[in-house]
């Protein structure tokens, strides 16, 4: 047992501060179980504001069709179906630390795993809501399902690449879902084994399903995780992949390109994990989780940033000489004219996605500012401003100059009914996060009890005799063994 | 109703508990169940339960997930309404497998999480007998099932001598809340 339980002092403790069992459930419960602070209040309503605005911009565009955004004729996608890659980007984080980083037995992932994967289902919440209002008569939306119809039956094009999309973002979601509620579950129990108010008991009753905390529970507990993890590593990968084929399938110069895939993938990790510092760090602040979200494992999620960051640029380079070395004159007219060039109408969106992402995370090499929390956070922010504008570049810079040169005119500015539609979201992303963080554990409580062992700081400061010996006392010690 | 007794014995370091429920099963007692705040990896072995199946029966549901996926799209792209795209052929099942794989994983997630849910017997509203609210929070409880042989008040010292705290007997109706076992449970070989 003790031996199984062995970590090297080298690495830091995850958990930091003197924890038994009983403390971590005291520490995580708290926030849940206080009354609401006055920031929450104020942080919630902003986001109810921000979701009602979103929920009048769309019911205008419902209203009165499409032609409320400013799409053109060229520009068929504009904001709407940016902020949707975008959002989808940002919600792969959660189920990339939550199964790849299981799978890789990377303990860290306790402290943050739960947050992030929440964050993961209301992003791709989120990014559901782009394609679905952007059909305009949106009450036809279920035409996208196989169904038999009275139309034929007509089915679905399953050779097309937006019905893949329809399979991989539903199903990315309903994993992550059952994925995260499944490890939500003995966590429930805690907060309803605690309760001691009336409606706390039913509701966590309810919430909990019953668990009991059986070893026989555990075992096939255990089993699940491991399997749905294992499920979903290939599906986070998935999904943006599929997302990046929506354009790399197609034969538009900029983005029928083979690189996209891998390149998406990362970017979406990019963007996620930049996303998760943000949300982690007003998190551990705001309710005082800082022994379990530890500089540690901010340090770590910048390594991951710098790593996938760096993929990204190469991405871009590797983009740019293959539109150079095709020696196609489309391309390398849409790279060269609408990004490279810093004159041309989009020019300076493509300049700050490279400055975003290419040369800031850079500052990531240096491990001070890895665990500076005010350069984590401006980082943060603007990884995904630069997260944003790659898309946009991708979506608008590739269209917005058609093979025609008479259809060039048109300079694509969003409408304010587009914005909102984009506010909306953020809206509807924080309203959730907010009624998260009050009602749920934040922290997966059985997780950290798990390792709290092997890496809690007091466990830790605890060294085995071979740690306090010196060289010669070990050898002399393990001298005679054999 | 039926009523069961138990005697409930509560450990708080679990390098206690491993050795105990191996005292426990040694000494002939019924085990009906140890509860855990978090998992605890061997404490299954030990206790001598098998192996879980859950992970053939994800299997199951995700190869499923692939032949209702490719045969349906077989039968609705070649056979009920075959559309010609762009010339390219009726049977395309390169451009076929994101669905395939998306479908299979759905299936293998959705089909393991309900079995995992009825094996357990987890359901909102399900409320289930777990002696002691603290085993959700830093205690593992021990539950011993006392059949016609035991002798209740040896069976407390027995518990208390091997390291439990907190040792009551605790009358349950019984019924499926208590959750059972006994088909899971291998015989103890002494060594």
């Amino acid at each position: 047992m003790s031996l199984l339980r062995y970590e090297s002092q080298v690495r830091a403790p995850l958990v930091d501060g003197t924890k038994d069992y009983h403390q971590v459930t005291e520490d995580i419960c708290r926030p849940v179980e206080a009354k609401p602070s006055r920031l929450w209040w104020t942080g919630f309503l902003i986001s109810l504001g921000l979701l009602l605005f979103g929920i009048i911009s769309v019911a205008t565009e419902v209203t009165y069709g499409t032609g409320q955004w400013n799409l053109n004729r060229t520009i068929g996608w504009g904001w709407d179906i940016t902020n949707f890659v975008w959002w989808v980007g940002i919600g792969h984080a959660g189920t990339l630390i939550s199964a790849i980083l299981l799978l890789f037995r990377q303990g860290w992932r306790t402290g943050v795993n739960r947050a992030a994967e929440a964050m993961t289902i209301f992003a791709v919440m989120c990014a559901g809501q782009f394609p679905v209002w952007h059909m305009g008569r949106v009450w036809n939306a279920f035409f996208v399902f196989p169904y038999p119809n009275s139309r034929g039956p007509l089915w679905v094009n399953f050779n097309s690449p937006l019905l893949w999309d329809v399979f991989a973002i539903s199903t990315y979601f309903t994993v992550s879902l059952l994925f995260w509620y499944s490890g939500l579950i003995p966590d429930l129990a805690t907060l309803r084994d605690r309760a001691k108010l009336k409606w706390r008991k039913a509701f966590y009753g309810v919430a909990s399903f019953g668990w009991t905390g059986s070893t026989k529970h555990w075992q096939r507990h255990e089993a699940l995780s491991l399997v749905l993890a294992g499920l979903s590593t290939p599906l986070v990968l998935s999904v943006h992949t599929i997302v990046s084929f929506d354009f790399a399938t197609s034969v538009v110069p900029g983005w029928h390109t083979t690189i996209f895939p891998p390149y998406f993938v990362a970017g979406a990790i990019f963007s996620g994990f930049a996303m998760v510092q943000t949300l982690l760090l007003v998190t551990r602040k705001v309710l005082s989780l800082e022994e379990y979200i530890t500089i540690e494992h901010i340090d770590v999620m910048n390594k991951v940033i710098v790593l996938t960051g760096s993929i990204v640029g190469i991405a871009y380079l590797t983009e740019l000489f293959m539109a150079w070395y095709s020696a196609v004159d489309y391309e390398w007219f849409a790279f060269k004219e609408n990004r490279l060039n810093l004159n041309s109408p989009y020019g300076w969106s493509y300049w700050l996605m490279m400055g975003c992402n290419v040369l800031s995370p850079q500052i990531f090499w240096f491990r001070k500012m890895r665990r500076n929390l005010f350069v984590t956070f401006f980082m943060s922010i603007l990884v995904n401003i630069g997260m944003w504008f790659e898309r946009f570049v991708i979506i608008v810079t590739s269209v917005y100059r058609d093979y025609l040169p008479s259809a060039w005119s048109t300079y694509y500015t969003p409408t304010i009914w587009e914005v909102g539609f984009y506010l909306g979201t953020f809206g509807l992303f924080f309203t959730c996060y907010f009624l998260f963080s009050k009602f749920f554990p934040v922290i997966a409580i059985a997780e950290i009890k798990h390792i709290l062992k092997k890496n809690g700081e007091n466990y830790k400061a605890k060294m085995t005799k071979e740690e306090e010996d010196t060289v010669s006392q070990f050898s002399e010690h393990h001298l005679h063994e054999h | 109703m039926a009523k069961k007794k138990f005697i409930v014995g509560s450990f708080t370091d679990e390098a206690v508990l491993f050795p105990a429920v191996k005292k426990v099963r040694r000494a002939g007692y019924k085990l009906h169940d140890v509860f855990t705040p978090f998992p605890i990896h061997g404490l299954d072995k030990e206790m001598g339960l098998r192996d879980t199946s859950l992970h053939t029966a994800g299997f199951i549901y995700g190869i499923t997930g692939t032949t209702t996926a490719v045969s349906f799209i077989t039968w609705a792209l070649t056979i009920d309404w075959a559309i010609n795209f762009g010339g390219k052929p009726y049977f395309a099942l390169p451009a076929w497998i994101p669905v395939t794989f998306e479908l299979t994983v759905l299936f293998a997630a959705v089909g393991m999480v309900l079995t995992f849910c009825w094996l357990c017997q987890l359901a909102p509203f399900v409320k289930k007998e777990h002696f002691n609210p603290r085993s959700t929070d830093d205690t593992f409880v021990m539950a011993l099932e006392c059949t016609g042989s035991t002798n209740e008040a040896e069976a407390q010292q027995f518990l208390q001598s091997i390291g439990a705290t907190d040792v009551k007997v605790e009358t349950r109706e019984t019924g499926w809340w208590l959750g059972s076992y006994a088909n899971d449970k291998m015989r103890f070989e002494k060594n």
